[in-house]
């Protein structure tokens, strides 16, 4: 951790402004994510966390302040963090009339790198695809489409990774497949910058989670320390109820579990008639 | 550094784009239907009563049909270019250490190859209904060449509604008056019997002259000033058109 911690931060933003006509929406963001770090960007809809990734991602530029990726400025040098990025908007960015693995030749062509055809294989394998390879894209879940998505990331192993509401608009189960992809992609040392609305999300992935409200960053700091900022807890004894989510997904999850709990469930549920 | 990698990039997505029309190859039967059904009608129904002036009324009409085939062609690359906007596809491209400009150029040559295919197909349908042309190739390659230049000029067109539309139907809409366009020139019946202001149009806007020009060629006239005339047209609206859609292209890239 400290080595990490050492090195220059892999993104600096540094009173970063933005304005839509008279719309304020960005006033003087701050921030830096170190290398190798999960950093989440929470806040509500509207806030401004997809302006900020656009603003990083070199699709729009800034009004004002500096934003830097890898070092590099990403006003005056965006050819260059174009290589060291990549981005997964807030919509499966997915090509839906090609196959899944025709998605990642695609992508692997346009970084210009050598055997595209491997490397897309090599993917599919690493992200559960293998079978759905060779299907179209339409035909793909949510999750799966997701999966693809940030597959198609990390071709060419940028260092940084946006990923913009990775989450949004899938179920449960595809949001723990999104969850494994992420965690699987800090353990080999990307430095990731998500965005997300949901709570349980930065909670669970981020290292580090700033909130963004009205334009501005109010907090910055580790779990524990944003806890903190709040009076401690009392201590309570509630009994240990089973959320819904674990309902759902040991009810409509594979494996033994999963059919020991719909057995039950069937048992358990009143029959209308006999 | 991104000139360098616009021919491979262009051709990448291009390849893309080519298996989209592949993978719909509904688009490309759409595409011929209109104006196969349009010259059935004109020669088998309204056709006898036609006085073209020539004796084989399909070699008549075929460059007028051509020219309809490729307005109505066009709109899909306004359609593919809307879906790719809304997708977010061209948002993670444009992320991509790539020549940003490939990607509108992969759209424009697929829209070429899709509409050299439906004239193919027109063509061909043509000749089962009576079409004949002793064109040599050096012609023949001629009225390809009109035809080329004449769609990549409406395909630069078709870029702008793709870019800046907010709808599938506002993408695709501009492409109808396009298509009657050639109603009101010598496509389907000589100038001259046309009352004097609708004459003066027909005679004056680019279908006549591209239409003359590719009849001319097919027909082994010598080709005159229409022939100057249709490529002054294609290549001033291909001009035009390509400036505008390029303008379009930075102002959305900057939204």
């Amino acid at each position: 951790m400290t080595a990490t911690q050492l090195q220059a931060p892999a993104i600096r933003v540094q009173g970063l402004k933005k304005s839509y006509k008279d719309l304020r929406v960005l006033n003087g963001v701050d921030f830096d994510v170190a290398g190798g770090s999960i950093f989440a960007l929470l806040g509500s809809n509207g806030a401004g966390k997809t302006t900020v990734v656009r603003i990083l991602s070199t699709l729009i530029t800034s009004d004002g302040g500096t934003a830097e990726v890898s070092g590099l400025d990403v006003a005056t040098r965006p050819g260059e963090v174009r290589e060291a990025i990549s981005l997964t908007g807030q919509f499966a960015a997915v090509d839906e009339i090609l196959t899944g693995r025709e998605n990642l030749v695609l992508v692997a062509q346009l970084r210009h790198l050598p055997e595209p055809g491997a490397i897309a294989d090599a993917l599919l394998a690493r992200f559960a695809l293998t079978e759905a390879g060779t299907r179209k894209v339409s035909t793909y879940s949510g999750g799966m489409r997701r999966r693809l998505d940030i597959a198609m990331s990390l071709i060419g192993n940028p260092p940084v990774v946006f990923l913009d509401e990775p989450t949004t608009g899938l179920d449960p189960q595809g949001r723990l497949e999104v969850w494994a992809a992420v965690r699987e992609l800090a353990s080999q040392g990307t430095t990731v910058l998500l965005t997300t609305q949901y709570l349980d999300e930065a909670e669970q992935l981020a290292d580090r989670i700033a909130i963004l409200h009205d334009g501005r960053i109010l907090v910055n700091g580790t779990l524990a320390e944003l806890k903190k900022l709040l009076p401690p807890a009392t201590v309570e004894y509630v009994e240990k109820q089973p959320t819904l989510e674990d309902v759902f997904l040991s009810l409509v999850g594979k494996g033994e579990d999963a059919d020991a709990a719909r057995s039950a469930a069937s048992a358990a549920t009143p029959k209308e008639k006999s | 550094m991104t000139a360098t990698h616009f021919v491979g990039d262009t051709a990448v997505l291009t390849g893309r784009s080519l298996r989209h029309v592949s993978r719909s190859m509904d688009t490309i039967i759409t595409t011929a239907v209109t104006p196969i059904a349009m010259m059935l009608l004109f020669v088998y129904v309204l056709g006898g009563a036609i006085n073209s002036g020539s004796d084989n009324y399909v070699t008549y009409l075929l460059p007028g049909i051509l020219i309809i085939t490729i307005a109505s062609g066009i709109s899909y690359t306004a359609y593919r270019l809307f879906l790719d906007m809304q997708g977010g596809i061209f948002e993670r491209f444009h992320s991509m250490p790539i020549a940003r400009s490939s990607v509108l150029w992969a759209h424009v040559l697929t829209s070429v190859v899709a509409n050299l295919i439906s004239i193919v197909v027109v063509v061909l349908v043509a000749l089962l209904m009576g079409f004949r042309s002793g064109a040599g190739v050096l012609a023949w390659l001629g009225v390809a060449g009109i035809l080329v230049l004449f769609t990549l000029a409406l395909t630069w067109f078709a870029v702008i509604p793709g870019l800046t539309a907010t709808s599938i139907d506002g993408a695709t809409a501009f492409s109808y008056p396009l298509i009657f366009l050639p109603f009101i020139s010598s496509a389907f019946v000589p100038t001259e019997t046309m009352p004097g202001p609708v004459r003066w149009f027909a005679e004056n806007q680019p279908v006549t002259s591209i239409v003359n020009a590719v009849r001319d060629l097919l027909a082994q006239r010598p080709v005159g000033t229409d022939l100057w005339l249709a490529l002054a047209w294609c290549g001033g609206i291909l001009v035009l058109a390509f400036v505008l859609a390029m303008a379009t292209y930075r102002r959305r890239l900057s939204a």
